[in-house]
């Protein structure tokens, strides 16, 4: 048996299927339940199993198409940094508002992204954000928090 | 029926939902023209929209969109040879060889008229299967729905898998995982919320197709380092050629359109079958039909090559609204989605609907003939300028795709914990998309989980806890064997292929 990625992704999923039938196992159900042909849990340890079944399966034989990803050819730098930037929008979109949080996020996507022109980043992150929230807030009536530009007031 | 058709008509026609139509004809030619988006994803986009409408015209918008994707997609496959579904890989074979003999714009129109009569013939199937279907599953019970949403599972694994049977059987399983989290529905125990709030109404299923589909779709292009815009300099976007069609290429169209208008349709219907086989197999039949001279030009150019594949995956896309519409179980990943949109709004598709809301049940049914029009109407004499689209820089596009993704989930939660919980599943779906994990299946369990619960459930208390329900009742034994069949079909082929 040859190791691969595949076979470890296996492995990690089969890792999890155990800790989910464990937990399945631990949901706690009424008493009178317990005896029942079908409670909360009954689904979940089946569940559980068949997770285990073909993840096991996956482990054990031998592959059809072996796939081979070659890192050198990955991206990792800007899709990490993609992604520190989404959680950090993610942070701030409650604390620091809308408004200025996308357009951050939007600035520095572009730039992480290699986007060296500063015209086009300007206008498809600041304008823009302020057009989206005009056509959200203000014509389709849906609610945008945005406490700084509550504090502001151009925001109500 | 016919007080139905009206009813459709004329919810469909009003003002706003013709301009959803439009809208979603347009948004959606637009994001499944953008290689690696495909109507999945342009769906889900839309989504968080959508539950600012009524049902029905929020299904009105998601089925244009639905429509307009797919017209899109053909698009890439033909401009650049890069299909932006694989349901219109197949179009590739022919119209990007097409394309680059200078005959772009003819290519475009051949496939925008064969996706208006393939669309169109078989929206006329839906309308006569729709409704009589929808009478033959009131007979149906929960172990025949149990049944059925096991061998809708089955069968999507099988077919959309590429080869990769038990990836696809896992993907299913944790979709069904991910379906388990919160309170059970009928007991209000809590499940795998670890004790944590936001987890106690589960996961919402918007934020997990925005996650699995739009998201990590995004990232994937990152990650992998395709660049759609380089590969958008093949072809002169600016000067496709004339859209005019002749006489002699219009006859060999009118022969190859009905035969692959009733081969896809029958494919759609089929649980897991959907666009992609339909035109592979649509392309293959035609090959077999056409004269040997006419066989020398496939893959060159051929105009019966390009009309075969691209008419039967829009017949396909009408086909596949069958299971949901009639029976409440989606066919394929994108009906899945719009099972899930419809549950979001309150609404349970099945044979049901037909009674109880006849309004969305016409009305998406004749928003597609609408939907079929707009497309040719609008499309065709833009498709000059939206094609100038395929040249918008990844830069811009991928920041978009993921500002869309988080605003969807923040506009519907306003909770930090949900879009860390987004940014987790997209980076865990990235990963298994790498190595060729399908999430199709994982979607299509996602929304079936809790149904396959209660179904299940029913099933056992009615037969006291005893299995014999899986072959007590003819219907439920035949639904069984076919999912035997499915299973052993799969590992006679590994078998064969590891052997190899």
């Amino acid at each position: 048996m040859k190791i691969n990625s595949v076979k470890i992704i296996s492995l990690l999923f089969f890792v999890l299927s155990v800790f989910y039938l464990y937990t399945a196992h631990q949901i706690q159900v009424f008493a009178f339940d317990e005896d029942a042909p079908f409670n909360a849990k009954t689904f979940p340890i089946y569940l559980g199993y068949a997770g285990m079944f073909f993840s096991g399966l996956k482990i054990v034989l031998p592959d059809q198409k072996p796939i081979e990803v070659d890192p050198t050819y990955l991206e990792f730098r800007k899709t990490i940094l993609l992604v520190l930037t989404m959680i950090v929008y993610g942070a701030t979109i409650l604390k620091v508002g809308f408004f200025l949080s996308t357009s951050l996020f939007l600035v520095f996507s572009y730039y992480f992204l290699g986007e060296r022109r500063w015209k086009y980043i300007i206008i498809f992150s600041f304008p823009f954000v302020a057009i989206f929230m005009y056509l959200l807030h203000g014509v389709l009536a849906v609610y945008l928090r945005d406490p700084l530009l509550k504090y502001i007031g151009i925001m109500g | 029926m016919i007080e139905g058709i009206l009813i459709g008509l004329k919810t469909a026609l009003s003002f706003q939902n013709l301009m959803m139509v439009m809208i979603g004809c347009f948004a959606g030619t637009i994001i499944g023209m953008l290689p690696g988006l495909g109507p999945m994803t342009a769906i889900a986009l839309m989504i968080p929209i959508t539950y600012g409408f009524d049902p029905a015209t929020g299904l009105i918008l998601m089925a244009g969109v639905y429509y307009g994707a797919v017209f899109g997609g053909s698009t890439s496959s033909i401009l650049i040879n890069a299909p932006g579904v694989p349901g219109t890989v197949a179009t590739s074979f022919d119209g990007y060889p097409m394309a680059q003999q200078g005959k772009a714009g003819k290519a475009l129109a051949i496939a925008a008229y064969s996706s208006f009569a393939g669309g169109t013939i078989s929206a006329i199937f839906l309308l006569i299967a729709a409704p009589s279907l929808s009478k033959v599953s009131l007979s149906f019970r929960s172990p025949d729905y149990f049944g059925l949403m096991i061998l809708g599972l089955t069968a999507v694994a099988a077919f959309s898998s590429k080869g990769n049977f038990l990836k696809a059987m896992m993907m299913c399983v944790l979709g069904l995982m991910l379906a388990s989290v919160g309170q059970d529905t009928l007991s209000d125990i809590p499940r795998f919320t670890f004790n944590t709030m936001n987890l106690s109404d589960g996961i919402s299923f918007v934020l997990v197709v925005m996650a699995t589909f739009a998201m990590s779709e995004a990232l994937t292009i990152i990650i992998k380092g395709n660049d759609p815009s380089k590969a958008a300099k093949q072809i002169s976007l600016t000067d496709l050629g004339s859209i005019k069609i002749d006489k002699e290429e219009t006859k060999q169209m009118a022969v190859t359109i009905p035969r692959s208008s009733i081969l896809g349709f029958i494919i759609g219907v089929l649980p897991g079958a959907g666009a992609t086989i339909a035109s592979f197999l649509a392309y293959g039949m035609e090959r077999n039909f056409v004269k040997s001279e006419e066989k020398q030009k496939f893959g060159k150019g051929s105009v019966q090559g390009l009309t075969a594949p691209e008419t039967a995956n829009n017949a396909a896309c009408s086909g596949s609204f069958v299971p949901l519409l009639t029976l409440g179980i989606p066919g394929s990943g994108t009906t899945a989605v719009m099972l899930g949109a419809l549950l979001g709004f309150g609404i349970q598709p099945g044979p049901r609907l037909y009674e109880t809301n006849p309004d969305i049940f016409w009305s998406v049914i004749m928003s597609m003939y609408i939907g079929m029009v707009v497309l040719l109407i609008l499309n065709l004499p833009l498709i000059p300028y939206i094609a100038r689209i395929l040249a918008v820089p990844r830069t811009f596009l991928i920041p978009m795709i993921l500002f869309f993704s988080v605003t969807g989930i923040y506009l519907m939660s306003f909770n930090n914990f949900d879009i860390y919980l987004m940014i987790g599943i997209a980076v865990v779906a990235t990963i298994l998309r790498l190595y060729d994990f399908p999430m199709p299946p994982l979607i299509l369990a996602f929304v079936l989980g809790g149904l396959m619960e209660e179904n299940l459930r029913r099933s056992l208390l009615i037969s006291d806890g005893s299995w014999s329900f899986l072959w007590d009742r003819p219907l439920t034994l035949c639904i069984m064997l076919t999912i035997l069949l499915i299973i052993f079909w799969q590992i006679y082929n590994s078998y064969k292929s590891i052997k190899r």
